[in-house]
């Protein structure tokens, strides 16, 4: 009790000490958040990205999304419109929710592209659901993709890796690629040219996953090279497992993979 | 039972409406009007090409009072062919991409080319076609106008009958190569649409033929009824004989168009595939209106028995000319609607396949229905300004 005493007085007595000390706590804590900081080195995430022997178009990478895993928390869509500048109304990934009731009716939803998760139940069920699951959407990065055969000018096109992308100085804005993607999955961005899900790869090129993999919390969401046989994906598509991918009859060849997709599932 | 019926109904419509799902970036309709107004144009101008060649190359001589004039009509609206497409781009400025660095893969890349070619084709029929009354009317004509037609006759006065012959002979060969590029023209906007999987609606090997049937029939119908109305206001006298042929020729294409456009549908209906009931509920959901009431009922049937009934029955001069400019008008609206229904009605349809969008076109918007007014009426100006320097019809050129 007299220590207590003894402390308050000390602070009574150099009370403008104290608070020099907390001034210029705070305005160095100011400085650090104003000044950058050197850049922070992030994990490697996938292994040998960073090496450097590492030849990245010797590489072949999958996406593989498990149907059973995911819970329709919507962070993968949340995670995606952080990482890029997508207009409203437009997705680059997306999340639906199917309910199949008991007379084989095929309920599907995707308000706002599931980006804001499913925390409410369908009240317009009329009979008893038999049931439910969530599906992730992004680009199919198909082997024969409709998108590349129908550009006009070469402006989407097909890596060595065989990631398919789009060269916004090249593209002319017509819209045959939207019309052509079995998928949807195809937009116009803000710059009047057509835009889509890249499997962010500018992180993959960086070691890093795409951000929707990276923040998907019951990892529904896989990514890593099948070359690879250490990685999950090697492992996944190398077991036995109920695997498909979306509207095969199109014959495109996705290389993004369902693990336990229903035939419902277009 | 009633109630009973109306209460099944109802729980199948708040079924329908609860099963009903589009893919989130299947919302918005991307091939606007500029879309529906591209193949319409190029329709025009390939099927007013055929009614020249008819005449040119087929020697169906009552046609040749119009024969100079389809192709002065042809080419008014090849010039404005293109408008639609840049106005639709995002990137107009790099609209010729498409031909210095073409992918030979895409559909697409090839309309500039084949585009291109046509018109050298038809600008070269026109001035040779034109040659002789171009260096009459060079003689009656002063200062600039005398300069442009020195030009468009390739300073060339020679009219003798040696060098009539040797025109005579490249008019014939130029319309001859020109009927199958105009084929190829239409033919490939329709592969266009044909070739993209995607889309139930359009992915159906009979695109193409569809498209260049329908092609062929608006052609005839604009040149009928732009014949018609043009002598009438002008208060000339019309060839009755020629727009006799005219409906004629309509209504054989007319006949062979309507009946794929119908076997297409009900060929689908018969098999009755999963891709039939993506069909079935476009085309009894939101094109029911402009497909079945505005397309088939009104626009092709009607015009079907008027065309029969022109072309079978010897009706009088003054009947003949009173419905060939309206029923010619009704195949236009046809083909138009035909247009609408492939370009928009195929987006409206979600690659879901569990439901479709909407698509209502604004009057003021980039692409927007005063766009699309603009865009049809500028061939008509294109076609008063060409009938300034060359005279329309046949008959005038002796009076000048």
């Amino acid at each position: 009790m007299q220590d207590i005493q003894e402390i308050k007085n000390e602070i009574a007595q150099d009370r403008r000490a104290f608070i020099k000390k907390v001034m210029g706590g705070a305005v160095a804590g100011s400085l650090l958040m104003v000044i950058p900081a050197t850049a922070t080195e992030i994990a490697e995430q996938i292994p040998g990205m960073r090496a450097e022997k590492t030849v990245f178009t010797k590489k072949r990478f999958a996406f593989i999304v498990d149907v059973t895993r995911c819970i329709g928390c919507g962070s993968c869509c949340v995670a995606d419109r952080n990482e890029y500048d997508v207009p409203d109304g437009v997705y680059r990934t997306w999340v639906e929710r199917y309910i199949i009731d008991d007379q084989d009716n095929v309920f599907v939803d995707s308000p706002n592209g599931g980006t804001d998760g499913y925390t409410e139940p369908r009240t317009d069920i009329p009979n008893p659901v038999r049931d439910t699951f969530f599906v992730p959407k992004l680009c199919n990065m198909c082997e024969k993709p409709s998108c590349v055969q129908v550009c006009p000018v070469g402006a989407t096109y097909k890596t060595e890796d065989g990631f398919v992308l789009i060269d916004p100085k090249r593209c002319v804005g017509c819209g045959y690629c939207v019309q052509a993607c079995p998928y949807s999955v195809r937009y116009f961005n803000k710059n009047h040219t057509a835009d889509k899900c890249t499997w962010c790869y500018h992180r993959v090129r960086q070691g890093m996953l795409p951000a929707c993999v990276n923040v998907c919390p019951v990892q529904a969401r896989k990514f890593g090279d099948i070359l690879d046989k250490s990685s999950e994906v090697y492992k996944i598509l190398h077991e036995p497992h109920v695997i498909s991918v979306l509207k095969p009859g199109m014959g495109n060849k996705p290389s993004l993979h369902y693990v336990g997709l229903r035939r419902e599932v277009v | 039972m009633i109630s009973v019926m109306s209460a099944v109904a109802v729980h199948g419509e708040s079924l329908a409406q609860a099963t009903n799902f589009i893919f989130p970036n299947d919302l918005h309709v991307h091939w606007s009007l500029m879309i529906v107004l591209y193949p319409y144009i190029t329709g025009i101008v390939a099927g007013a090409f055929i009614v020249s060649s008819l005449y040119h190359v087929f020697h169906v001589e009552d046609l040749k009072p119009i024969a100079r004039f389809s192709l002065l009509f042809a080419l008014a609206f090849l010039i404005c062919a293109t408008w639609p497409l840049l106005n639709h781009l995002g990137h107009p400025e790099r609209a010729m991409s498409m031909m210095l660095t073409p992918n030979p893969t895409s559909a697409m890349a090839g309309f500039g080319y084949i585009y291109s070619a046509y018109m050298v084709v038809l600008v070269m029929e026109i001035l040779f076609i034109y040659r002789p009354t171009m260096v009459a009317l060079k003689e009656q004509s002063s200062g600039l106008v005398k300069t442009l037609y020195g030009l468009l006759t390739f300073g060339s006065d020679n009219v003798s009958k040696k060098a009539m012959t040797l025109d005579h002979k490249i008019i014939s060969f130029l319309a001859a190569i020109g009927i199958p590029m105009a084929c190829v023209l239409h033919g490939y906007v329709g592969f266009i649409f044909g070739g993209v999987k995607a889309n139930p609606l359009w992915a159906t090997p009979l695109m193409p033929l569809i498209f260049l049937l329908s092609a062929c029939v608006s052609g005839i119908a604009g040149i009928i009824l732009a014949y018609v109305m043009i002598k009438k206001f002008t208060g000339k006298k019309i060839d009755v004989a020629c727009v006799r042929t005219c409906i004629k020729f309509l209504w054989g294409f007319f006949i062979l168009d309507f009946v794929f456009e119908m076997l297409e549908v009900f060929t689908h209906f018969y098999m009755s595939t999963h891709h039939w009931h993506t069909l079935e509920a476009l085309l009894w959901g939101p094109l029911a209106t402009s497909y079945w009431f505005m397309q088939v009922k009104i626009f092709s049937v009607i015009p079907f028995f008027i065309l029969m009934f022109l072309s079978l029955v010897k009706v009088r001069d003054k009947v003949l000319l009173f419905f060939a400019p309206i029923v010619s008008f009704m195949i236009l609206c046809q083909v138009l609607l035909m247009r609408w229904n492939v370009v928009i009605g195929g987006q409206l349809m979600s690659k879901s396949e569990r439901g479709a969008t909407t698509f209502h076109p604004q009057w003021f918007e980039k692409e927007g229905i005063l766009a699309s007014i603009i865009i049809m009426v500028a061939p008509v100006v294109i076609l008063w300004i060409f009938g300034k320097l060359l005279p329309f019809w046949n008959d005038e050129k002796q009076t000048s």
